[in-house]
């Protein structure tokens, strides 16, 4: 059993507060992804975790001691650090070995548990090479491997893939979930990537500077961001975001150029009329011919330029002097001003408070999980 | 700005601007080398008058003499410990440096200072705290006399200028060790704590490996700095003595040709110390270019 309980753990540098009182737990074999822009303190906890860093305030449990005291040694941990960390001086079987030899495991077995290690993650071939003459995918495997071999308790990645290009990233990432799939052992991943995030976790954990502001299933997270700093941070392209005001009797909305959707009140049993910021997934809208009229909501917007995406493409537009975003699966005839009809089915409007950036809650839809106290603004929409 | 390289059209504008350079490398290093070897195969009269060649005859005389192999035995003791001496302390308070023990600016600050002080002032320094009757170092004749007498003993004599060549050398070992270990990436020794691997373990195992090629270039310039420039110290605390015990090669240089106004052999045994720094030299530079190069 190797559940991880992080309890109110606080960060300092000095007199700077880079984590503040975080608190969540990672259950035994789960495969956790802490997401967050750099500089959100996501790193510092992991740091803090493998006992690289101190923790100034607060406890952190492996499998339920106590580790605040434990140097990294004494926790189980293994970690796989960005930029790789593999010795130079040493070759591929002396890096991968190299744990073994401090703990004493006599040659002949270390050779064999090598060999073992480096045939599941493909590097047989490359044993007695040194690092310097391997590429970085093969790098990136040492890395792995020199984990995998103590079979720790917990793997800690720190944002492994960012030095990969493009498709070695994906492939990496897949190795990674399959190689989880196999071991079960308790996981921890620290990115900036939100698709590496969604792809790989069991469950997120998206942080902004030092707080928690979101915990929950990718599918959870996508569906209802818990702020609009997660719906801006999730997805590709992140929620479309317009400001708004309810009107006094709760039953529609108004867009800065007077643009108005009905809003079904009875889903959101805390909306009181005032400013609210609109969000709308680019999935979930619809261009529709001019004049098309069904029971839906329709937005007017201006045809801005489009993204190719293979698959399909991604409309930009502008809606009531905002950015929006609308994926189509198909191809576009549009040219730039021409005038869009948007459909809006009103069961895909989220609604989020203009002051504190929090979700307003839907029926039968709890407040999802956040550990956020004080009022967080985007921005870009202050 | 199109291109980073600068050429000069002007030839003699060129030339102009490195003479300076050329001119004091010519009088001060060229010249004066070229002087000894001329010197050292012929007979040059003390007080002036006509050369006499003499062919290898200088050499033969120098490599005949007890007294020269005495010397090169010293030198050799000399250089070997003052160079094990100085980089091993180097080392030690370079780590303590590198690991932020409490007040590591200040020390990263005062270790260098020996390095400012000049040879003769080192010299002088160790002579007083070293006196057997009145220095810091007379407590251990009160508790057992005659025990230290760099005067009298040549072992004693050896010691005193042994440590206060390493104590003058430490202070650029260790600006030199500190910035080899500086630029060690920290994530290698986390990546080594998270292997399980402790301080000293870490010391051993990744930090000192990846401080080789600093390691190879001190070794030559401190032997190659206490075979040329221990003269100061020498000349200072024991002047050669007693009974020659301190009589290292570039001091018995300055002693046969200054003192004995034997020019010609003085000249003989500066080309050989000239070949054995050159060796040195050529050693050094064959490591560079060889050495092992990290990712």
């Amino acid at each position: 059993m190797a559940r991880i309980d992080i309890r109110n753990v606080t960060k300092f540098y000095g007199k700077t507060q880079v984590v503040h009182g975080v608190d969540f737990t990672i259950n035994d074999g789960e495969f956790v992804v802490i997401l967050g822009p750099s500089g959100c303190g996501k790193s510092t906890l992991l740091r803090m975790i493998a006992g690289l860093e101190e923790i100034s305030g607060g406890t952190i449990c492996i499998a339920g001691d106590v580790v605040n005291d434990k140097e990294p040694r004494e926790r189980g941990c293994a970690m796989v650090f960005q930029n790789y960390a593999l010795y130079p001086h040493m070759s591929v079987a002396e890096n991968i070995g190299y744990g073994l030899k401090v703990a004493g495991v006599p040659k002949a077995e270390r050779l064999v548990r090598v060999q073992t290690v480096a045939r599941t993650v493909g590097l047989d071939a490359f044993l007695d090479r040194k690092p310097g003459q391997l590429s970085g995918g093969q790098r990136q495997r040492v890395a792995m491997a020199r984990a995998m071999i103590k079979e720790p308790k917990v793997f800690l990645f720190d944002e492994p893939l960012s030095n990969l290009d493009a498709k070695l990233r994906v492939q990496m990432r897949i190795e990674i979930r399959k190689l989880h799939q196999r071991l079960k052992a308790t996981s921890v991943f620290v990115t900036h990537d939100q698709v590496e995030a969604m792809t790989l976790a069991d469950r997120l954990v998206v942080m902004n500077k030092g707080v928690i502001e979101q915990i929950g299933a990718p599918k959870d997270v996508y569906d209802r961001p818990a702020s609009v700093f997660v719906a801006a941070f999730i997805g590709a392209p992140g929620l479309n975001l317009l400001p708004a005001t309810i009107s006094s009797d709760g039953h529609s909305l108004t867009l800065a150029d007077g643009q108005r959707l009905g809003v079904e009140t009875a889903r959101y049993p805390a909306l009181k009329p005032g400013p609210v910021t609109l969000g709308l997934r680019a999935e979930a809208l619809n261009i529709r011919p001019q004049g098309h009229v069904t029971g839906q909501g329709t937005l007017k917007a201006t045809f801005d330029f489009a993204e190719e995406l293979g698959v399909g493409q991604h409309i930009h537009a502008e809606v009531a002097g905002s950015p929006i975003v609308i994926h189509v699966d198909g191809r576009h005839p549009y040219t730039y001003n021409d005038v869009l009809s948007i459909e809006v089915s009103p069961r895909d409007l989220q609604l989020f408070e203009t002051k504190t950036g929090l979700r307003i809650a839907e029926v039968n839809a709890p407040v999802p999980a956040t550990s956020r106290d004080q009022p967080f603004v985007l921005d870009a929409l202050a | 700005m199109t291109g980073k390289r600068v050429t000069f059209s002007n030839t003699w504008l060129a030339g102009l601007l490195i003479a300076p350079q050329l001119i004091l490398v010519f009088t001060f290093f060229y010249w004066p080398a070229g002087e000894a070897l001329y010197w050292s195969f012929t007979l040059e009269p003390p007080f002036g008058g006509e050369n006499q060649w003499v062919g290898w005859q200088n050499f033969k005389t120098v490599f005949e003499d007890p007294l020269y192999w005495n010397s090169v035995r010293i030198s050799v003791i000399f250089a070997l410990s003052s160079t094990v001496l100085a980089m091993g302390i180097a080392l030690v308070l370079a780590v303590f440096v590198d690991r932020r023990l409490p007040g590591y600016q200040a020390y990263r600050f005062m270790y260098f200072w020996p390095y400012a002080v000049a040879a003769p002032a080192v010299g002088l320094a160790f002579r007083f705290i070293f006196a057997p009757d009145a220095g810091f170092v007379s407590a251990l004749n009160q508790w057992y006399p005659g025990i230290w007498n760099p005067a009298r003993n040549g072992v004693d004599a050896v010691i005193l200028i042994t440590l206060a060549n390493a104590w003058s050398m430490v202070a650029y070992n260790f600006i030199f060790f500190l910035a080899g270990l500086q630029s060690i990436p920290r994530t290698l020794t986390e990546a080594a704590a998270m292997d399980g691997s402790g301080v000293l373990r870490r010391i051993a195992d990744i930090q000192f490996p990846l401080l080789a090629p600093t390691f190879f270039f001190l070794v030559v310039i401190n032997l190659t700095d206490s075979f040329v420039n221990s003269f100061g110290i020498v000349d200072i605390t024991t002047a050669g003595g007693p009974a020659r015990a301190t009589d290292l090669m570039v001091y018995k240089i300055y002693s046969d040709g200054f003192k004995g106004k034997d020019y010609s052999l003085a000249a003989a045994q500066s080309l050989v110390l000239m070949l054995l720094v050159i060796s040195l030299t050529f050693i050094q530079f064959r490591f560079v270019e060889r050495r092992v190069h990290y990712s």
